[in-house]
């Protein structure tokens, strides 16, 4: 198995030469994404076999460093994630090989396309830390070439900038987190890494490395300010990549270190990483809710998603300290479940902004509208990414929260004080960040597809290509089924919940009309199947009896409006009057949110006007200062570009001294 | 097979056809309290037959999705309201969702009539939705937080479950149940759009939520629309019931007399929640909208203080 996916890997490394020779010329878009679509599918294929035969292969290739070899291997954890990395490499290059024909600048974008796929997957496949490193930095790059690929715009260079500067650090701490984990001997393969067990000490320092290392990819808060700037600058096919699925690379990168290589952990670690999983959920949907930018609110809503996988993650550390595992594997089978959900949506999601932006040029909610009459199939396949997003039945989104809910109320049992505390209240976060993802999606949806035309562009917009729209079909339909048959993929999971927590999920496949049971039937059980039939079937017979039995009629005519209907469209609800209620509810205490009203006197001329002032406090808390201090810093430091030799010089011999005597000292 | 497969259409149909009775019981004792006459009991059912039978007018700039939302609507509210126990609990499909999915089920609705509100883009519309989804944001975490409760005195979501357990001798009285009573009315209150969060009655007024939301709406979609809220409301009195007045609600293998007492104990339980909502709107004047984030945010700790009383010892 690991042979055919390093084939794959070592196909789509060959595209990004073939690509640079092609860039010239017109075809060279169909090409790359159409044989970008076939690589990634193959990928899937194999992945997906290996995940269902539980089996795990390995090889060992004689690249890299010389006296280590390249180790890869494909056991059932990585199986899932290539599966969640290629699916949404296909979707994405499906919707490139339209999409990507509008694109000005095909150089820019083509060579870097296929050589993130690759290391995104090598990633995955990696199995000793520096083939994992090199991989994870060259899926930074790649990204950072993507992201700026349209450079003449001031604000994606500085979204650029920010990020290089995130994944640089990230990779930094995770470099260190590895070699914590290799030990004096150097032990850089997993096999190794496995084996040998770090004191408590040493393990909580490289559960706190992780968490930032591999956490600050993923975005959780406070470590998610480049997030929100790069997804959203990057061409829409690789927004869908950053957002659906790197972030999930990242919590692959959290998994494979606390999960598997660090062995057993102290209770307490559970705590920081729930409540850095509760606050990122909530954090995550309040920056969404004030944004106007369709792409960056999806952005910000990963941040959200991200919260909520890390909660279930938590949730099952604190299960497998106290050697609950069926509890742990139910904790984490929710959060890899919705790793899959949230990466099949959220491409979706960032698609749909895509061909909105294609067809009007305008990412600005506000300046949309209506897109519905215009873009009908595209408007669908965004409204069953809303809803599956808001959580709410019958799509997947729900599934897997539920199983999240599900895994908080066995947590009582849990021994710990700190805990019982703690989880509650991260419940109640998770609950609250639910609820407000529905609200956020309501706003996202019904101000940019629903409603009247705000301009002209969004009037005259058309209909997306026959691409575009497949790979949209093809996520939404992946939506209702995992929704509506959650039990196959709660049983695909289970060796990976063996594997890493030593228990599994009651197997699921064979119960009574596919219901899922967690742990008993008389305790809780859901059935999206039945659900959605039950919703058709009355929602039918509704429609059947009304039509058949009363009336059918219909006439067309001004709206209503309680009697003023105004003909401006510019007297609708815009994003951010829509979002005023909660903003004054959450925003005062969370942003600092003011309104300023400027009233003209009477008689003047002037427009009155409201603006709305609204503070990210975590950049200026944590960001802002730093930022200062490395200013202050190259400031300070700038006359050492201007010395004589002398000095230059003396600096090296003082340099020299001082390491001598520290030598010295230490023997 | 075949009674169970009754069973639950009995159910089904005595949902629909009580709700709209509900409504005007509710209707006719807030007259009564006022010292009007009121309108006969049975006029919300006359209101959604001359609904029915009217055509809809529909706004020019109204989506496909605009006609079609009335049916989700409705069809997510009914399934809801038919897996609540009422008369008889362990009905052959009470296990394919349990509170949690019902609450959902309800959230699935909400959204997608938010999204009616948005969609002929008028300056009421909006409002409605851009409230409604406000309130939603707190009601919904507290009703949670409820279901976490509740769940955890029972060790369970499914409602039948919950609905035996609770009529069980072993419960006694609880600190924590009390709080989750208390914040599952508040909320109940809240999502069903009465007095003091919303005024059903009202038009024209800048205060309204639910009826700005629906403003656009008419013939038979707006008949659908008030049925559903009308299920709504007999939902959450049944929720309140099976949970906290279990009694007389039949089990799995009943017998007919078993059933009928049932059916009566529920009526009969409906008649006591629509009376005392029915006092309780009269007695109290609407608050502003921005007071509503308080209110809820006080149902919202209760079922939060209920649960942690709860993680910290089972027996509170």
């Amino acid at each position: 198995m690991i042979a055919y996916a390093l084939y794959g890997v070592a196909a789509l490394i060959a595209l990004a030469p073939v690509a640079v020779a092609l860039a010239a010329s017109p075809r060279a878009t169909s090409t790359i994404y159409w044989t970008s679509l076939l690589i990634t599918l193959m990928l899937a294929l194999v992945a997906m076999l290996s995940l269902l035969r539980g089996t795990s292969s390995a090889v060992t290739l004689p690249l890299g460093l010389p006296w280590i070899g390249a180790h890869f291997r494909i056991d059932a954890l990585s199986a899932f994630f290539l599966l969640v990395v290629n699916l949404g490499g296909a979707a994405a290059s499906l919707f490139a090989a339209g999409y990507g024909r509008h694109e000005t600048r095909p150089a820019r974008v083509l060579p870097f396309y296929p050589a993130y796929l690759a290391a995104m997957n090598l990633v995955v496949l990696a199995d000793d830390a520096f083939g994992f490193l090199m991989a994870w930095e060259s899926m930074s790059l790649t990204s950072w070439a993507l992201v700026i690929a349209h450079d003449g715009d001031g604000e994606n260079v500085q979204a650029g900038y920010v990020y290089l500067l995130m994944a640089s650090f990230g990779t930094l701490v995770l470099l260190l987190a590895f070699g914590l984990l290799a030990g004096a001997d150097g032990n850089y393969a997993f096999e190794a890494i496995r084996h040998s067990h770090p004191s408590a000490a040493l393990a909580a320092v490289v559960l706190v490395l992780a968490i930032v290392g591999a956490g600050s990819k993923s975005g959780i808060v406070p470590l998610h300010a480049w997030l929100p700037l790069a997804h959203p600058a990057a061409p829409s096919q690789v927004s869908a990549l950053m957002s659906g699925v790197m972030t999930k690379v990242a919590v692959y990168g959290f998994v494979r270190i606390v999960f598997d290589l660090l062995g057993p952990l102290q209770w307490w670690s559970s705590m920081l990483v729930l409540a850095v999983g509760g606050v990122t959920a909530v954090m995550g949907v309040l920056y969404a809710l004030m944004q106007h930018d369709l792409k960056r609110l999806l952005a910000y809503h990963t941040v959200e998603n991200i919260g909520i996988i890390y909660l279930g993650l938590g949730l099952a550390l604190a299960f497998k300290a106290f050697g609950m595992e069926v509890a742990a594997a139910l904790a984490l089978t929710a959060a890899l479940f919705h790793v899959f959900n949230h990466s099949v949506f959220k491409s979706l999601l960032f698609f749909g902004a895509g061909s909105v932006l294609n067809a009007t040029g305008e990412r600005d909610m506000e300046h949309l509208g209506g897109l519905i009459h215009r873009m009908p199939q595209t408007a669908f396949f965004f409204l069953v990414g809303c809803v599956a997003i808001s959580a709410l039945p019958p799509l997947n989104g729900f599934a897997s929260e539920w199983l999240t809910f599900q895994a908080i109320l066995l947590s009582p049992h849990l021994p710990s004080w700190g805990l019982k505390f703690l989880v509650p209240a991260v419940g109640a976060l998770l609950a609250l960040s639910a609820a407000l993802a529905a609200a956020c999606f309501v706003k996202a949806f019904g101000v940019s597809f629903l409603g009247r035309a705000r301009t002209t562009a969004a009037a005259k917009a058309q209909e997306t290509d026959s691409n575009s729209l497949a790979a949209m079909y093809f996520l939404a339909a992946l939506c209702l089924i995992a929704g509506v048959l959650p039990g196959l993929f709660i049983d695909a999971l289970a060796p990976v919940a063996h594997t890493l927590v030593g228990a599994r999920m009651p197997h699921q496949a064979g119960l009574e009309w596919l219901t899922i049971v967690p742990i008993a039937e008389s305790r809780s059980s859901y059935n999206g199947l039945l659900v959605f039939v039950f919703i058709v079937l009355s929602g039918s017979f509704a429609a059947f009896a009304i039509h058949r039995l009363a009336s059918d009629r219909l006439r067309r005519g001004p709206a209503w409006d309680c009697g003023y209907p105004d003909a401006s469209p510019a007297t609708q609800y815009t994003a951010s009057s829509f979002a005023q209620p909660i903003r004054r509810v959450f925003g005062t205490a969370v942003f600092r949110a003011r309104e300023i009203g400027e009233m003209p006197p009477p008689g003047a001329m002037t427009p009155a006007r409201l603006t709305v002032d609204l503070r990210d406090l975590i950049w200026d808390a944590l960001y802002a200062p730093i930022a200062g201090l490395v200013g202050f810093a190259a400031e300070r430091l700038n006359i050492l570009q201007f010395l004589t030799i002398r000095r230059y010089l003396t600096l090296v011999f003082a340099a020299l001294v001082l390491l001598l005597f520290v030598l010295a000292v230490w023997q | 097979m075949i009674r169970d497969l009754v069973l639950q259409g009995v159910q089904m149909s005595l949902v629909l056809l009580l709700s709209p009775l509900l409504t005007g019981f509710v209707r006719k004792v807030k007259a009564r309290l006022l010292r009007r006459r009121g309108p006969p009991l049975i006029q919300p059912y006359r209101d959604l037959v001359r609904l029915m039978h009217k055509e809809v007018v529909l706004a020019e700039s109204g989506s496909w999705l605009f006609r079609v939302i009335p049916y989700i609507v409705f069809a997510a509210t009914w399934v809801a309201a038919s897996l609540v126990p009422t008369f008889r609990s362990g009905l052959l499909f009470s296990w394919s969702a349990d509170l949690i999915a019902i609450i959902a089920l309800l959230g699935s609705a909400r959204f997608f009539l938010a999204l009616a509100g948005m969609d002929v883009g008028t300056a009421f519309g909006g409002i409605g939705s851009s409230r409604e989804v406000m309130i939603a944001s707190l009601a919904e975490p507290a009703m949670l937080m409820i279901v976490f409760t509740l769940a955890l005195v029972a060790g369970s979501t499914q409602l039948s479950t919950m609905a035996a357990y609770m009529a069980s001798v072993g419960v006694g009285l609880r600190v924590s149940l009390g709080l989750a009573l208390l914040a599952l009315i508040m909320v109940a209150i809240a999502e069903n759009a009465r007095i003091p969060i919303d005024n059903p009655a009202t038009h024209l007024e800048l205060t309204m939520v639910h009826e700005a939301m629906v403003l656009e709406y008419s013939g038979r979609h707006l008949a659908l629309i008030d049925l559903s809220s009308e299920l709504k409301l007999l939902l959450y009195i049944s929720v309140i019931g099976c949970l906290f007045t279990p009694w007389g609600i039949a089990g799995a293998d009943a017998s007919p007399a078993a059933l009928s007492i049932g059916i009566a104990s529920y009526v009969g339980k409906l008649a006591v929640g629509g009376f005392f909502l029915a006092v309780f709107e009269t007695a109290i004047a609407k608050m502003r909208v921005f007071r509503v984030p308080a209110f809820l945010g006080a149902a919202l700790m209760l079922g939060l203080l209920g649960t942690l009383l709860l993680f910290v010892s089972g027996s509170l």
